[in-house]
């Protein structure tokens, strides 16, 4: 869409819109391109700068079983923490749309977690669930150890997902409850007259105008859960027990800033940015479908 | 609409009233965890009801944490992210709509690819960056010649050179640009009657006086609203603060403080691990956030829900 009236002072336009390209060249750009120098070459171990090497970094990043492990763990996190923060969110959304009395203190109520720091969700939630003083402590003072994250994988991963989940239930809620009510009203009330109980209106009607919502919240969930999640992992497990919760994004930190290993670093960073890519791309496609939808 | 469902009625209170749960519940524990004793709070079964000692660990977390530094930290580069992020925003838009010069939409998709460069995947080289930021200057410098040109003529080698480590400006600066903020004032400065640009001009009004009367009055919503989610994503950055500030005690945010609160057996060195400080540092860290979506929750959703569609 362009507008017909304009100014004329070209310069000034230019002016104006040079900190933000500067911005963006300087701490974006630039780092995706040193990202993809270094992921393209190796620093020579007694200096002299850095030799082209071709696809070598990323044939040692595919074909390390660690790097792979943590992909299949990002994996389990992304879908389970979409399943989890979506399905309740939509089964709270559905009922609050029906607007009962209190439908505002549920609203308000409801929204409030995604203002919480992932960071201070993190902690709350390794406090929540330390077996030592959490509420699973009287369990285990009779059979010790039976919930333990700082020695099981499998429960440190249920934790991080839990932490993550209950920040992401409150924004999926927004989203959905916006969507349920840009659905006209005429539509649930035809369906009401025509004799349909509220959860066949749920199921027949609302349901089914949700879909761009909901797909557009599932490509906006993985997306997050890959990058957003360096938060609470850092600050509930570190990585462990025994890498059990080295997500991808946990893993790029742990080898560029400890291992530095720079080279390899890039290199997943690269492979990570490309999946955020075809994410984002086909969120876009969906919004476009959206728009000719209503 | 009157439909008379009497147990469905029943039953949507009941969901909601999960709902609820699950989103105060944990919240309500870690509220009841700051006001136990060290004794209380390591004595299972948990405990629902508070105790009797919330102050003195609300102290006890703010000097340990020194948390009064880290909060005027953090409330800083919220309040500096926030604003930067609405003021160059709105600028750049303003620049993208109101006039026409070559490259405009280019620098606007370039913008608006930066979505997909979220920090996160670019953590190291932008590290590098903040080291120097004038690095990037000084490559396309040295690249076109003009070092060398400046190496002849003065016969020093030039070095540029600006360390973001360590500073407010290294935590601010590579946090302000933004492509949510600039397509939604793009979108808005669009549906900005053709007429009102016409009736401002031929009143004589001059470019930045039009931005300045007219266009910053009519989206204060707008601001209002993308005010609100960036201060809370200022407040809650956590992977940046912790890269660029080596200086924790002068530089360091209440965010990246909580790590330090945590119990752990490395911080206890095998004593009782005192989680009731650890939760009270919490409830400090998360409470202004809170606050603002209390204080603006209209902005708040309507900026999340426009900033991401």
């Amino acid at each position: 869409m362009e507008k017909r009236v304009h100014f004329k002072t070209a310069w000034l336009g230019v002016l104006l819109i040079v900190p933000q390209a500067l911005l963006v060249l300087t701490f974006f750009y630039w780092p995706t391109g040193a990202a993809l120098f270094w992921a393209f070459t190796l620093e020579q171990p007694w200096g002299g700068g850095n030799e082209f090497v071709g696809f070598e970094n990323f044939a040692n990043v595919l074909s390390d079983s660690f790097y792979w492990a943590s992909v299949a763990r990002s994996l389990v996190f992304a879908l389970s923490a979409a399943a989890l923060s979506m399905g309740m969110a939509l089964v709270m959304a559905l009922f609050c749309d029906r607007q009962l009395r209190g439908y505002n203190y549920y609203r308000t109520a409801l929204v409030w977690p995604f203002a919480v720091a992932a960071p201070a969700a993190a902690v709350a939630f390794r406090y929540v669930f330390a077996p030592e003083a959490g509420v699973f402590s009287a369990l285990n003072q009779i059979y010790p150890n039976l919930w333990n994250p700082a020695m099981n994988g499998t429960h440190a991963m249920i934790m991080i997902i839990v932490a993550y989940s209950w920040k992401y239930i409150a924004y999926n809620f927004i989203f959905f409850l916006a969507g349920l009510q840009a659905i006209p009203r005429s539509l649930v009330e035809a369906g009401a007259m025509d004799g349909a109980g509220v959860l066949r209106r749920m199921r027949d009607i609302q349901l089914p105008l949700l879909t761009p919502t909901f797909f557009f919240l599932l490509v906006i969930n993985l997306t997050d859960s890959f990058v957003d999640s360096f938060g609470i992992v850092d600050i509930t497990t570190e990585g462990g027990p025994a890498k059990a919760t080295t997500l991808m994004v946990y893993k790029i930190y742990f080898d560029g800033f400890k291992g530095l290993d720079y080279s390899g670093a890039a290199a997943q960073s690269i492979v990570l940015m490309l999946l955020v890519m075809g994410l984002t791309i086909v969120q876009f496609r969906y919004i476009e479908r959206r728009v000719h939808y209503t | 609409m009157i439909e008379r469902t009497p147990v469905l009625n029943i039953a949507t209170h009941a969901i909601l009233i999960t709902g609820l749960a699950v989103a105060f519940v944990p919240m309500w524990l870690v509220f009841v965890a700051a006001t136990l004793t060290i004794e209380q709070i390591n004595s299972p079964p948990i405990s629902l009801i508070p105790g009797s000692h919330l102050i003195t660990n609300l102290t006890e977390a703010w000097t340990r944490g020194g948390l009064g530094t880290k909060l005027l930290n953090s409330l800083f580069v919220a309040v500096l992210v926030a604003a930067g992020k609405i003021a160059i925003a709105s600028v750049t838009a303003f620049a993208i709509v109101f006039f026409r010069f070559p490259g405009r939409m280019l620098v606007f998709w370039m913008i608006f690819v930066t979505l997909m460069l979220p920090l996160e995947v670019r953590i190291v080289p932008t590290y590098a960056v903040a080291a120097n930021a004038l690095a990037p200057a000084q490559a396309v410098l040295d690249l076109v010649g003009i070092g060398w040109l400046w190496q002849q003529v003065s016969g020093v080698q030039m070095k540029l050179e600006w360390n973001l480590l360590n500073s407010y400006t290294g935590l601010v600066l590579p946090l302000v640009a933004t492509a949510t903020g600039t397509f939604l004032f793009r979108q808005f400065y669009l549906t900005i009657p053709a007429e009102i640009v016409e009736a401002a001009r031929m009143d004589g009004a001059r470019p930045l006086r039009f931005l300045r009367d007219m266009l910053i009055p009519l989206s204060k919503t707008n601001m209002a609203a993308l005010f609100t989610i960036m201060f809370i994503y200022g407040w809650n950055q956590y992977l940046w603060p912790i890269l660029v500030t080596t200086d924790r005690a002068n530089y360091g945010t209440a965010v990246m403080e909580l790590k330090r609160l945590i119990p752990t057996a490395a911080a206890t060195g095998g004593g009782t691990p005192d989680w009731n400080v650890a939760m009270a540092g919490c409830l400090i860290v998360m409470l202004p956030p809170l606050l603002v979506v209390a204080l603006m929750q209209r902005y708040f959703v309507r900026g999340l829900i426009g900033a991401d569609k």
